[in-house]
């Protein structure tokens, strides 16, 4: 079996703070790392390769510094890393992100499965997953919080949904979007790693891909961001000390008024 | 042919209509009426009865695009997706509007690269531009610590998602009507590819977080499970439901579900107040934009206080108590 994981580098926000002066994050010393919710697309497909057996390749379209993205999927069991960077690819959005890796995943050959992660903590969309099934006409099944079994060709999955979960069943190739319920993802062994050091990661630009170049990069792209703002994070609101009897007593009856003056009870 | 009209996407579950189908209406209204077009409201499905349909004019929309088939009994994003490219090749909207739910978010996006289209997802705010016809679309990004406008200036249509609860439906108006257009379903809907299995509902009667108006929400703070029953009890009396941060869900007091941040759910509900919660970026990414946040922490540096409308200092096990007496009392003493 053949698995295709399309990952994604994010900068590390774990232990970041915000800046109370400017409601701003503070990047000083934030490292790259894959994006987190990318690590359960990796453990679903490495627990299909253990149970099943099958090759994974990681693919990720970034700058050259992906790199290192991919080889700690490498680390934690991936086959293959490929990464694809080009500067004609920059200022990509959805649309034309979904597009390259389509065209990318075409190249690598038949594939059974493409698992990503729900969406990227950074961009926050979640519309690439989809966007890839729609370039390849692949069916599509997304907030898969669980594999049901491989059956009749296909794969039973079991899908989050607004107030319960539904089991589809679907045929492949496919492509997945997993939610964190999936799997617990793993930590790479020292000797993955020093594996994955050495190991090749594969580097396609534009001209290694099938590509229609005007559905690339920022061109190709047909939204445009238009204007950035910092979201106001200060609400200047009101601090009330709670530590004696009367204060918390106080405290309590400054809570109802709040939820009174604004309409939560009557 | 140009493109002309806002659309919205009605969703319909064992045929009845969902309420974010009106809310949807609620943003389109304000849209059409400034571009002075018409708002359709779209309607896929296997069966609905027409008086049922017919509410979407009260909510609002001026046409109704009906496109039944055997096909789209359940929602499977190959058939749902021919049906509305289908649809949208034959009218060409300029603007289409959907929910942000798990449907919304996966159809829209199959949708808009088999039509070339333009996507935002997750917009807050929504205008339109009346020499162009672009459509700004402003939305959250990085963690909600920007909010990026967007627009498509070419690309026809443009299609973006909002948050269900982002905005209220308008008040019913019984006497509105519109056209309703009963669409035939292209011949290639039905997909062998994939089929429904089974709907399992949630064992849980609480609401889900994404369709409360209200929530409170737990975090580290909370120290065990057992303490749960003061944000189940406030919960109650304000009509809420509970929510967790990271930390809750890590030590395993509520499911993954009920998670909001960014490795969780985005919610914007009336009212968020967030107890023992120090407030990460990541979790503060997920809640603050709610219309009214408020917040106890022990901690009077923590930094939830600085997205808090209201910020209690002290000890939850002191507040809390106090407030859900206070509260129950009322209710009680209240005539229902």
């Amino acid at each position: 079996m053949q698995i295709v994981v399309p990952i994604k580098q994010v900068p590390e926000t774990d232990q970041v703070r915000m800046d109370p002066e400017t409601g701003t994050m503070i990047r000083r010393g934030l490292s790259a790392i894959i994006n987190p919710l990318d690590l359960y697309a990796l453990e679903t497909a490495l627990q299909i390769k253990e149970t099943r057996g099958a090759s994974i390749i990681a693919i990720s379209m970034g700058p050259r510094l992906a790199e290192k993205a991919l080889r700690e999927a490498i680390a934690l069991g991936c086959d293959q890393g490929v990464l694809l960077t080009d500067g004609r690819f920059a200022g990509s959005d959805t649309w034309a992100t979904a597009y390259t890796l389509a065209q990318a995943i075409r190249k690598l050959g038949p594939v059974d499965l493409v698992i990503c992660g729900e969406r990227a903590t950074d961009g926050d969309t979640g519309q690439v997953g989809p966007g890839i099934a729609s370039f390849l006409d692949l069916p599509l099944a997304t907030y898969v919080d669980r594999l049901q079994g491989f059956e009749d060709g296909g794969l039973h999955i079991r899908r989050m949904v607004e107030n319960g979960s539904e089991v589809v069943w679907t045929s492949l190739p496919a492509v997945l979007t997993v939610v964190k319920d999936i799997a617990h993802p793993r930590f790479p062994t020292l000797r993955q790693k020093l594996w994955a050091k050495q190991s090749e990661i594969k580097t396609w630009d534009m001209d290694d891909l099938d590509i229609d170049e005007t559905n690339l990069g920022l061109n190709g792209s047909p939204t445009r961001v238009v204007k950035i703002e910092k979201s106001k994070l200060s609400r200047q609101g009101e601090l009330i000390q709670a530590f004696t009897p009367e204060d918390i007593d106080r405290a309590a009856d400054r809570i109802i008024s709040y939820l009174h003056e604004h309409h939560f009870i009557d | 042919m140009t493109w002309k009209d806002i659309w919205t996407l009605a969703e319909v579950k064992d045929g009845n209509l969902h309420e974010v189908s009106f809310e949807l209406l609620a943003w389109g209204r304000t849209l059409a009426d400034d571009r002075d077009c018409r708002l359709c409201s779209v309607v896929l499905s296997d069966e609905i009865a027409d008086s049922e349909l017919e509410h979407l004019f009260g909510y609002g929309a001026d046409i109704i695009y009906v496109l039944k088939d055997p096909a789209l009994a359940h929602f499977l994003v190959e058939p749902y997706a021919r049906a509305l490219v289908h649809l949208v090749q034959s009218y060409q909207p300029e603007v289409i509007l959907a929910a942000a739910t798990t449907t919304g978010r996966t159809l829209m996006p199959y949708v808009a690269v088999k039509v070339h289209a333009g996507l935002t997802a997750d917009c807050t705010g929504l205008e339109i531009d009346l020499d162009t016809g672009n459509l700004l679309q402003t939305r959250p990004a990085i963690g909600g610590n920007i909010m990026a406008t967007i627009k498509t200036p070419e690309a026809r249509p443009q299609m973006a998602t909002v948050r269900p609860k982002s905005a209220r439906s308008l008040p019913f108006d019984a006497d509105r009507t519109g056209e309703m257009v009963v669409v035939d379903p292209p011949n290639d809907l039905a997909t062998d590819r994939m089929r429904f299995e089974r709907f399992i509902p949630d064992a849980t009667e609480e609401a889900a977080i994404e369709e409360s108006d209200v929530i409170v929400s737990g975090g580290y703070g909370m120290q065990n499970l057992a303490n749960f029953q003061w944000l189940a009890r406030l919960a109650k009396v304000l009509d809420g439901s509970v929510g967790v941060s990271r930390a809750a869900v890590e030590r395993g007091w509520k499911p993954y579900p009920r998670q909001i941040g960014l490795s969780g759910k985005t919610v914007a509900p009336k009212l968020y107040i967030a107890c023992g919660i120090s407030g990460a970026v990541q979790h503060l990414a997920g809640m603050q934009t709610s219309e009214n946040i408020i917040a106890i922490n022990l901690d009077s540096n923590a930094q939830i206080f600085q997205v808090a409308d209201l910020g209690i200092v002290g000890d939850l096990f002191d507040v809390l108590p106090a407030l859900v007496y206070k509260l129950e009392k009322q209710r009680e003493a209240a005539p229902l």
